[in-house]
């Protein structure tokens, strides 16, 4: 036998077992396991009743996990006064409470950065473990950072799954289901806001809240990705991210960006905005201000 | 970049309008005015000194500039205090109100009309929501604290704050 001919034999056997797998692929993809937002309504249903009944045994009291979709004419967008922020940091607690992050390892969805004055915003020299007796220090400026929720996200095109989306109200989820952990998204985000849990994440049963939704606050296992859903468990009930209800000086402001009469729209009429790495056309919805 | 950022938002309001209405609009920048009606929580009055009638009904008003002595020495104005003094907030009839420039008579629950007199921007600003802080929901009814939960009347500059602790530093070797 010619190498020749070895080499033909093994590129056909390639093929064969390739287009095995492909096919495998096909029928796991079209019957198997769904991303949740291609799930049909009532096998979604179900499923997040075996979630209520898994966590609610895991919390030691009862757990809801809600489905609730966006909300027609609604884009949600935020806005952040830079000129009133103090770097107290209790947004990134109220954070951490309201959506089941992890206490150790310590996962924070907001991340303050202290910044000089007299160098304007400059993530290359922020620090975010200012430790001080009070806030705000003297010729200092406080920068929060989490998720963008950008219009024109670099993480989701770079998922191998599918796994994280912009949903039509302009959130940016992932289905924790279908994370495999490979943390592109991780590299693609410019901003540091996506969060891996390298190891199973500890929330003492006390302190878990019970109002989740199946997107958002729901706890995390081991190996997958998470970052700041704007709340999607509260706000599309209505109601307004922890962050900005827990500001002491109420630097953190939320609507819809759809609505003319929201704070959002005030704002972006009145005042001086701007977004953080303009540059690089991620467009966000969140955006920064000074009231003054 | 302001003019860039409005045709953005300007495009996504004509794209929105395919006749899906958005759902009810935030409390409008109302109009100033007696009628309007806010939703504050209490004034944050020190525990039983309200109402003030219960000893001033009795009293006659002291317009005099001096250090308070016998009542009230906790409170030392330091607020455009060589302009102003305190009967020209605290009205000298009734002590269980707050008065304007023109004499009107405002509730202690609406006690931002008073300061915006002087701090109209703020006061437009804080309606729309925008300084200060407002609770409750997006899309509907929203609860705003009062000027006086965030800044004395009589300090008003906002006081430090300790803060919350320092995320862990990524340990040597993980990645964070
Ligand atoms: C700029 C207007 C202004 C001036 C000037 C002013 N006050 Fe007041 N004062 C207020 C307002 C508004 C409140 C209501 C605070 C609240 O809602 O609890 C208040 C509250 C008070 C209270 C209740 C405080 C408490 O702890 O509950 C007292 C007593 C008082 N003022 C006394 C004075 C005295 C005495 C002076 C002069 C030294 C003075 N005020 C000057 C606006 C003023
Ligand atoms: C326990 C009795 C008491 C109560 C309650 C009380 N005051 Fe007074 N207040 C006094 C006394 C006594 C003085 C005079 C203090 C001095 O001259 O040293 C005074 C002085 C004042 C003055 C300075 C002007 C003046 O007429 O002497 C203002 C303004 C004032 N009070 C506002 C208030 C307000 C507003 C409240 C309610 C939030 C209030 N007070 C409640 C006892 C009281
Ligand atoms: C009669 C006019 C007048 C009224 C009424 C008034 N202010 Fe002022 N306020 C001033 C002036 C003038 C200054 C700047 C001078 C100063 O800081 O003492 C000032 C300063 C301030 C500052 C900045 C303080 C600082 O040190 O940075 C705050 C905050 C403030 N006012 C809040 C209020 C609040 C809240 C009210 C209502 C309870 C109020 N003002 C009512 C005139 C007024
Ligand atoms: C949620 C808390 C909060 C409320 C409510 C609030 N403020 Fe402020 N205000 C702040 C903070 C924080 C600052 C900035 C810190 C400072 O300069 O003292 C500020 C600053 C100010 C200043 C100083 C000028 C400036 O821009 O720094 C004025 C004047 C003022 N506020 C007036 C008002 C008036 C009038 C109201 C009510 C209509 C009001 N504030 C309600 C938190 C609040």
């Amino acid at each position: 036998m010619s190498v020749e001919e070895q080499e033909g034999q093994v590129t056909r056997r390639m093929f064969t077992t390739g287009a095995a797998a492909g096919v495998a692929t096909f029928i796991m993809t079209a019957c198997g396991p769904k991303r949740l937002h291609e799930m049909p309504r009532e096998r979604l249903r179900s499923a997040m009743r075996e979630m209520e009944r898994e966590y609610s045994a895991r919390a030691g009291k009862g757990v809801t996990v809600s489905d609730t979709p966006a909300l027609p004419g609604v884009e949600f967008a935020y806005a952040l006064d830079i000129s009133r922020c103090i770097g107290c940091r209790r947004c990134v607690y109220a954070c951490v409470d309201e959506n089941n992050q992890s206490r150790d390892p310590q996962v924070h969805w907001i991340r303050v950065l202290s910044m000089d004055k007299e160098k304007g915003v400059s993530f290359a020299e922020s620090n975010p473990y200012y430790n001080p007796a009070e806030v705000p220090e003297e010729g200092k400026f406080y920068v929060p950072v989490a998720c963008q929720q950008c219009r024109n996200a670099p993480c989701t095109k770079v998922c191998p799954t599918g796994a994280t989306w912009t949903e039509p109200d302009g959130i940016v989820v992932i289905d924790y289901d279908w994370c495999i952990g490979c943390r592109y998204c991780m590299a693609a985000c410019p901003y540091g806001a996506r969060h891996f849990n390298w190891a199973e994440p500890v929330i003492p049963k006390d302190v878990v809240n019970g109002e989740m939704h199946v997107l958002g606050n729901r706890p995390r296992p081991k190996g997958v990705v998470e970052k700041c859903t704007f709340c999607i468990q509260r706000t599309r009930q209505g109601r307004y991210p922890a962050c900005v209800e827990v500001c002491p000086v109420g630097a953190r402001k939320f609507g819809n960006l759809l609505d003319k009469d929201s704070e959002i729209r005030y704002i972006i009429e009145h005042k001086r905005v701007l977004v953080l790495k303009e540059e690089l056309h991620t467009v966000p919805r969140f955006f920064y201000f000074y009231a003054t | 970049m302001r003019l860039a950022l409005l045709m953005v938002v300007g495009g996504m309001v004509s794209l929105g309008g395919d006749g899906q209405k958005p759902p009810a609009a935030s409390a409008k920048p109302a109009a100033a005015g007696a009628t309007e009606h806010l939703e504050v929580p209490p004034p944050p009055f020190t525990e039983g000194l309200f109402p003030c009638s219960g000893c001033h009904a009795g009293m006659t008003a002291n317009r005099t500039r001096r250090t308070l002595k016998e009542m009230h020495d906790d409170i030392v104005l330091k607020h455009d205090e060589q302009h102003r003094w305190c009967l020209d907030c605290h009205d000298a009839a009734d002590r269980d109100w707050l008065h304007l420039a023109s004499g009107e008579r405002v509730p202690f629950e609406e006690s931002y009309r008073l300061c915006g007199q002087c701090h109209g921007e703020k006061l437009r600003d804080w309606r729309a929501g925008v300084h200060g802080r407002r609770t409750g929901s997006w899309s509907g009814t929203k609860k705003y604290l009062l000027c006086a939960h965030c800044h004395n009347p009589h300090q008003p500059r906002f006081h430090a704050l300790a803060p919350k602790p320092a995320p862990v530093r990524p340990s040597r070797g993980a990645r964070q």
